[in-house]
């Protein structure tokens, strides 16, 4: 379990030699990246063997900091932050891989992208609210910077949107933090404390602080209405970040909610469940429908990683262990997914193709010039509609179990969605790359489309994701066994009275 | 009144001694020198006597260290008084050391000297536990800011930038006068804590209204805090670099302790919580007026006057809650010093190498020279409130203080609240800068320049600073 | 032999040989169709091999693995065999590698056989399941594998097609997923014989809702559509005539003789069992549905002129006669008496009709197959006439896949209709009325099939078409012996499924 700060440490340490190692070549840089990434993947997979599952977050490390502030450098981790932290590394790691092709000041692109990894690692091993704030607000600027330079299209007002989002949604937390910690005397931030003392504070004290504190980490887990930014900041970005922002990223919302929200105000989240309920609902069926329309490729992907953090807020939002459990599951599960997702689109078919427009790639029989990439986004494609076989299925079959119990109506509604994404996916992989199967020995048009060949990072970054999906499809329980002990402790146990009375 | 102790005064203001006595031989050096000598050697003379001086005060204000009041409690040696002062040295150094390049500056040698003559008056605010010595150094100190602002020879926006300093300060001057006079008038001591006492004893009366109005005038404009905010976009544009360097930042660390001092310790507590809801309007103002200002600029300078007055709203609120403890809006207004000289460093630096007047003259800064763009980055980040530097502990330790006095009850709350959500309004402005730099190409005829040993420098010192002030905030937030 | 694993064999071989496929391309064509029938035939091998074993009076399933999976859902890796499952996988080795073998002229043969022995490892897996978690994943990976298969060897308006099938029974699986979410939340199981335990005692709806509470019949609801979609059940039929006529017609043959038969096989092994209240008060409402199908699937594909979109209009029909004698017999469960034995028959009736359906549709769309084949492209009835007499053999064994789908007596096909139609007209002699109409469309079209394409004078295409090479006919002569053997001694599938059938009449609810 001590092997977990270094995944920070390494990440820290990789952006600043990163940086130095891009005013030498961009081919250091890239490898300076891709051993900073493994290295954090290295440390969490150690930590994950060495890790007992327990109720209640295990100490990593606890240093005093601020006292004037009461703030200690406390990280420490249980079940869900493990599994989110190995999540990072594996996402961290494909990232890189798929950025292989970056020329153009590639040492600061992969110093601001360790840079958003290391704040991400922060966020999830911190058990001190300062701390994790100030990881999650450390994440948010090399995301303008990573966009508006590298991105695509629109990409600074894409850039600046997400960015102004990301922080308007921190600065709500900011306020609802700041206001717990006077009202608890002004003594610690260490969320064990928080909770205590926020259970003898007035009713209508708590419902606005659990609002600021819910809706402001909501902003970036992509919450409808809030999740515009969401769609337009992912097809700004390039490719490494659009499979970070929307696979882990979007995430740390959803673990604010978890870890800080709901554990410090059960009474006020049994207040605003429904409505946290049917947003998130709304969120999943309007993105769907929408992404059912889109005309960019990367727009579809954009608005389906909206509507599957959907599915991870209504799980939260059903607030019982089953739904909780298949909430983190599902967040494991579409980091990887949307990882896949964002690398089709952006690394294997954009920089050959030069156009995201799906009907211009309708008329080439992509099937045939890009096997590889048709193959991968076939199966990415199944993960995402959840098909059984992979990790989304028993992510959002828990969901739907959890979320049955809370309220019938709202599992009907899931199920609809789950029929959406099918919809949208099933077409985005049939218009994309099998627009044109005229005739099933329809000799290749090579000449027409010199397509770059499929280089080895490519390769490997996608094995990566693919294995880590299937692996979790098939033996859910790997994570479920660190999960499941995670939400029986006592912070949690008080969140999730399984549902309204 | 017993006899003056001249040996006591001598410790008291050892600080200010040093100052003055750097300042005279700034000044009797370079009257001294040969003619013909070259303009650069006698800026290189003068700077390095600067700096000595500068030197030696900081160390005889730590050798003074807290020892209470002094000279018949004319004096105050407290740990505010002992921050403050060190802070104000350290950013005067920065300052000096950012001028030293001022090529086009004729008289260097006074330039520097007058620097000197303010830092004085910074000092010497940050003891003073007296109306008529707290007068004086703010007097001494705005003179010297007025013909350091008004510098430039050879650009008529300096001269009129010094005029309307001057004038905007000596209307600001005269209120406080008043305002101090009323005091006297009210309490009869000019000693700050001889005036509490009166005033709890005394029933509130319309006097004492219309003195402390005055006084917060005075304050108002001293700190640009809005509506008497409107010298500072075109002193902030038209003076010198350096000059707006340090009127934007010590001058606010050491307006920032005199008024706390002078609104807790000499106004005393039960008056001046009942004047916290007139300091909490003018804080709101400045907030969103500042904020809102700043997103219609496109001139650098201008940008940052406006962020100042915003920033001036949140020292307004980190005063109103300096009750208990002036650690929090001490460390706020020191750190956003040394990003504010910082920030303005770069500029002079840029200035050598062309026009940087527009945001778009910033562009492609990363490509010209990557070392200033990436402290630039640092002290921008830190003026947005962006862990982990400093600015963000700085705000964090102003709005959690904000906050522990009582919650949403008081004012004091709202305003958090409120400038909190003004912070993300003001990183949009500030990502606009950064943008420039970071993501837009050099234009064309750009190329790529090599920034002077002495300001590569305190631009470094500054930028370390700053992070590790935010990540040991305890470094200044212990003290207290 | 006992101690192999049977079963999973049975499943995973046939994917060996997809993936084996997918990761050798350079193998000759040769080789190609070797590899593929050889794994295709597993099927087949293993299947004889567990008949062989099979013990048919014993009802529980037989040939059992199970090991515990994931146990944070209680779920379990459960198969188990028997007389249903068995009748269904032999269907499948059989059906499969004809269907194989139809197809092995097809351009991208590597391809197309690496998605075929994908999609009939997963319907065997479907057969084989006990546990709603990997039966699931059975079911829904099934439809990939089809969807390539129809839309990219597939006909004009294959995308379309291949799209709404994929979709629709999507849908379907959503509220099946949905159903089976809350049958774990009240239940804690996903293993469908403890399910059905509970639901024959009725605890099952207590845990659910309890009394007055919609929620039993709204599960109920959720897992019948996904598993109606599939069947189909009219009128969620709609997807069927367009997917299997684009379909090429290997995956034609598949689609009618194995896929539709995942539906009905769920109905019994999983509607029925666990919800068998609900579905006693459904059962007038679906019987109504079912005739539906049977009569207007008939009369729709006599308005046909496509004969592919005949003979799949007709499976509708046929299908619909399976389900029609399920209903009828839960409709009367809880009469007790006589029913007994019109169950009884109606239940035969319905397992023997889904083998001989299987044989005699698949058979059917290789014989379309093939007038497609010969004439380039045309499919139409009348663009036929008088192929009796340029090919005596062909028509022959079309001849026989025909009359056996018509019911004609001596023939496979005529035992499963007979047995449906005694049954349900001891059940419900009102249903076994109006069905008598859907025996008489479907005389009526495929004599006219008959009549119009073999008979007459030489018209159309028919000029120049060659008779069938022995080659050519080997993936339909075992099908055609069996429906001959089958139709005189039918024997040999009753007694497999006798006392599986008369222990779900006994207490007419399933164990």
């Amino acid at each position: 379990m001590n092997a977990l700060p270094w995944t920070i440490l390494f990440s820290f340490a990789g952006a600043i030699l990163a940086l130095v190692a891009g005013t030498r070549s961009a081919a250091l840089a890239r490898r300076v990246g891709l051993v900073a990434t493994l290295a954090g993947l290295a440390a969490t997979l150690l930590a994950a063997t060495r890790f007992t599952p327990g109720p209640g977050l295990q100490t990593v490390l606890d240093l005093p900091w601020i006292p004037q502030l009461g703030v200690r450098c406390h990280l420490a981790a249980d079940g869900i932050s493990l599994t989110l932290v190995v999540l990072t590394g594996i996402a961290a790691t494909a990232g890189v891989l798929f950025s292989w092709n970056i020329e153009e000041r590639a040492g600061e692109f992969f110093a601001l992208y360790l840079t958003l990894i290391g704040g991400v690692y922060g966020v999830f091993l911190s058990a001190d609210a300062f701390l994790l704030f100030v990881f999650y607000e450390i994440a948010i600027v090399p995301k303008y910077f990573l966009i508006a330079s590298w991105g695509s299209t629109n990409r600074e007002y894409g850039a600046m949107k997400l960015v102004l989002y990301s922080f308007a949604g921190s600065a709500l937390v900011l306020g609802g933090l700041l206001w717990a910690f006077a009202a608890a005397g002004g003594r610690s931030f260490a969320l064990a404390d928080l909770a205590a003392a926020a259970a003898r504070f007035p009713r209508g004290d708590q419902l606005a602080m659990f609002g600021l504190l819910f809706f402001g980490f909501a902003v970036l887990a992509g919450l409808f209405p809030f999740h515009t930014w969401a769609p337009t900041g992912h097809v700004a970005a390039p490719t490494a970040a659009s499979m970070l922002l929307a696979g882990v990223v979007m995430k740390l919302g959803a673990y604010g909610c978890l870890r800080v929200a709901m554990p410090l105000f059960p009474e006020a989240l049994a207040w605003w469940q429904p409505a946290i309920a049917w947003l998130a609902i709304a969120g999943i069926l309007y993105a769907g429908l929408v992404a059912l329309v889109q005309d960019d490729f990367k727009f579809v992907i954009g608005y389906s990683s909206v509507s599957h953090m959907g599915f991870v807020l209504l799980g939260l939002a059903a607030a019982n262990p089953q739904a909780v459990g298949g909430a983190v599951l599902q967040m494991f599960s579409h980091g990887m997914i949307a990882g896949l997702l964002f690398a089709v689109v952006g690394r294997i078919v954009y920089e050959r193709t030069h156009t995201r427009r799906l009907d211009a790639l309708q008329g080439m029989p992509l099937h045939r010039l890009l096997p590889f990439g048709a193959v991968v986004f076939v199966l990415a494609g199944m993960a995402s509609m959840g098909m059984p076989g992979f990790s989304g299925f028993p992510a959002e079959l828990a969901i739907l179990i959890g979320t049955w119990k809370a309220s019938p109506i709202w599992a009907l509604f899931a199920a609809a969605g789950i029929l959406v994404a099918a919809a949208f996916t099933l077409r985005v992989v049939q218009v994309s790359f099998f627009g044109r199967t005229a005739s099933a020995s329809d000799p290749a048009p090579a000449n027409e489309y010199p397509f770059a060949p499929v280089t080895w990072p490519e390769k490997a970054g996608a094995a990566l994701l693919l294995a880590s999906t299937v692996l979790i499809g098939l033996r859910p329980d790997l994570l479920l066994d660190w999960i499941n002990p995670a939400l029986q402790s006592p912070l949690m146990q008080a969140a999730l009275r399984g549902g309204p009375p | 009144m017993s006899s003056i102790s001249y040996l006591e005064l001598w410790r008291a203001l050892l600080p200010e001694a040093c100052l003055t006595l750097g300042a005279v031989l700034v000044l009797a050096m370079d009257l001294a020198a040969p003619a013909g000598r070259p303009a650069a050697a006698r800026r290189g003379t003068a700077a390095a006597v600067a700096l000595i001086a500068l030197a030696a005060a900081g160390w005889a204000a730590a050798r003074s260290g807290t020892a209470g009041p002094a000279f018949g409690g004319v004096f105050v040696l407290d740990r505010l008084t002992l921050i403050t002062r060190l802070g104000v040295i350290g950013l005067a150094l920065l300052t000096v050391a950012l001028a030293g390049n001022l090529s086009r500056l004729a008289n260097a040698a006074e330039y520097i000297a007058l620097i000197l003559f303010a830092t004085a008056g910074f000092t010497l605010m940050a003891a003073s536990n007296q109306l008529l010595i707290a007068f004086l150094a703010l007097e001494l100190a705005s003179l010297a800011l007025y013909v350091l602002a008004g510098f430039d020879k050879t650009r008529p926006e300096s001269a009129e930038a010094g005029l309307k300093y001057f004038l905007f300060g000596g209307v600001s001057a005269a209120f406080l006068l008043f305002g101090f006079s009323l005091l006297y008038g009210l309490t009869g001591s000019i000693a700050f804590p001889e005036i509490a006492r009166q005033l709890a004893a005394q029933p509130p009366s319309a006097l004492l209204v219309v003195a402390l109005a005055m006084i917060l005038v005075a304050f108002g404009f001293k700190a640009a805090a809005a509506p008497f905010h409107l010298w500072a976009p075109d002193v902030y544009e038209g003076a010198p670099a350096g000059s707006a360097a340090l009127i934007a930042s010590a001058s606010k660390l050491a307006g920032v302790a005199l008024f706390t001092r002078l609104l807790w310790a000499g106004v005393g507590a039960p008056v001046a919580v009942s004047w916290l809801p007139v300091l909490a309007i003018l804080a709101a103002v400045s907030l969103v007026l500042g904020n809102v200002a700043a997103l219609a600029q496109s001139n650098v300078r201008r940008l940052l006057a406006y962020s100042a007055i915003s920033h001036a709203g949140a020292l307004v609120l980190g005063v109103m809650v300096a009750g208990r403890s002036p650690g929090a809006v001490v460390y706020y207004a020191l750190t956003y010093g040394l990003a504010t000289v910082g920030a303005f460093g770069v500029i002079a630096a840029l200035e050598t190498a062309g026009p940087s007047r527009r945001l778009e003259d910033l562009a492609g800064l990363h490509r010209r020279s990557p070392f200033l763009a990436g402290c630039l980055a640092i002290y921008i980040l830190s003026l947005a409130g962006i862990p982990p530097l400093a600015g963000f502990l700085g705000k964090f330790a102003v709005f959690a203080d904000a906050l522990r006095a009582g919650g949403l009850n008081g004012p004091t709350g709202w305003l958090a609240f409120l400038a909190i959500a003004m912070s993300a309004v003001a990183l949009y402005y500030y990502l606009l800068i950064l943008k420039q730099a970071f993501v837009a190409a050099p234009k064309a005829g750009a190329g790529q320049f090599a920034v002077p040993p002495a300001a590569r420098l305190a631009l470094g010192v500054a930028a370390v600073a700053i992070i590790v002030l935010g990540i040991a905030p305890g470094l200044v937030l212990g003290a207290f | 032999m006992s101690n192999l694993p049977l079963l999973s064999l049975l499943v995973f071989l046939p994917w060996i040989g997809a993936v084996a496929l997918a990761l050798l391309p350079r193998l000759s064509e040769v080789a190609q169709r070797r590899l593929a029938l050889v794994a295709s035939l597993s099927t087949l091998a293993v299947a004889l091999a567990l008949l062989s074993g099979f013990d048919p009076a014993r009802t529980a399933p037989q040939f059992v693995e199970k090991h515990a999976w994931i146990a944070a859902l209680n779920v379990y890796y459960h198969l188990g065999l028997d007389a249903l499952s068995l009748i269904l996988v032999l269907l499948t080795g059989l059906v499969a590698p004809a269907a194989l073998a139809a197809s092995f002229r097809s351009g991208g043969f590597r391809g197309f056989a690496a998605f075929f022995l994908t999609l009939q490892g997963a319907a065997l897996g479907v057969f084989l399941a006990l546990d709603f978690f990997h039966w699931f994943i059975f079911w829904e990976l099934s439809l990939i594998p089809a969807y390539f298969l129809i839309k990219i060897w597939g006909g004009p308006g294959a995308t379309r097609a291949a799209y709404q099938f994929v979709i629709y029974t999507l849908g379907g699986s959503a509220f099946l997923l949905l159903g089976f979410a809350s049958l774990f939340s009240a239940a804690g199981t996903f293993d469908f014989q403890q399910l059905a335990q509970l639901g024959a005692d009725g605890s099952l709806a207590r845990k659910l809702g309890g009394d007055g509470s919609w929620l039993p019949q709204a599960v109920f609801l959720g897992v019948l559509l996904g598993l109606a979609v599939k069947v189909p059940l009219w009128p969620f039929h709609t997807w069927l005539p367009p997917a299997y006529a684009e379909a090429p017609t290997g995956a034609s043959m598949f689609l009618t003789g194995v896929m539709s038969k995942m539906g009905v096989y769920g109905f019994l092994r999983i509607l029925w069992p666990i919800f068998p209240r609900e579905l006693q008060a459904a059962a007038p409402w679906l019987m109504v549905l079912a005739l539906g199908g049977v009569v207007l699937g008939a009369w729709a594909a006599m308005r046909q002129t496509d004969l592919k979109r005949m003979v799949a209009y007709s499976s509708v029909n046929h299908l619909s006669y399976c389900l029609l004698a399920l209903f009828a017999v839960a409709h009367a469960s809880g009469k007790g008496g006589a029913v007994s034995e019109a169950a009884t028959a109606a239940l035969s009736g319905t397992l023997l009709q889904m083998f001989n359906h299987g044989l005699s549709a698949a058979a059917l769309f290789l014989c379309v197959g093939v007038l497609e084949k010969r004439s380039g492209g045309r499919r139409g009835l009348d663009d036929f006439g008088g192929v009796r007499t340029v090919a005596p053999f062909f028509a022959a064994l079309t001849g026989v896949a025909m009359f056996s789908s018509l019911g004609l007596p001596g023939l496979n096909g005529f035992v499963g209709e007979f047995l449906i139609f005694r049954g349900v007209f001891g059940l419900a002699p009102w249903a076994a009325a109006v069905a008598t109409l859907g025996l008489l469309a479907t005389a009526i079209f495929l004599l006219t099939f008959w009549q119009r394409v073999f008979h007459g004078t030489v018209a159309g295409a028919t000029p120049g078409f060659r008779d069938l090479t022995l080659a050519e006919a080997a993936p339909l002569l075992p099908a055609t012996a069996l429906m001959v053997i089958l139709g005189v001694y039918p024997q040999l599938l009753a007694g497999l499924i006798n006392p599986l059938v008369t222990a779900w009449a006994g207490h007419l609810t399933p164990p």
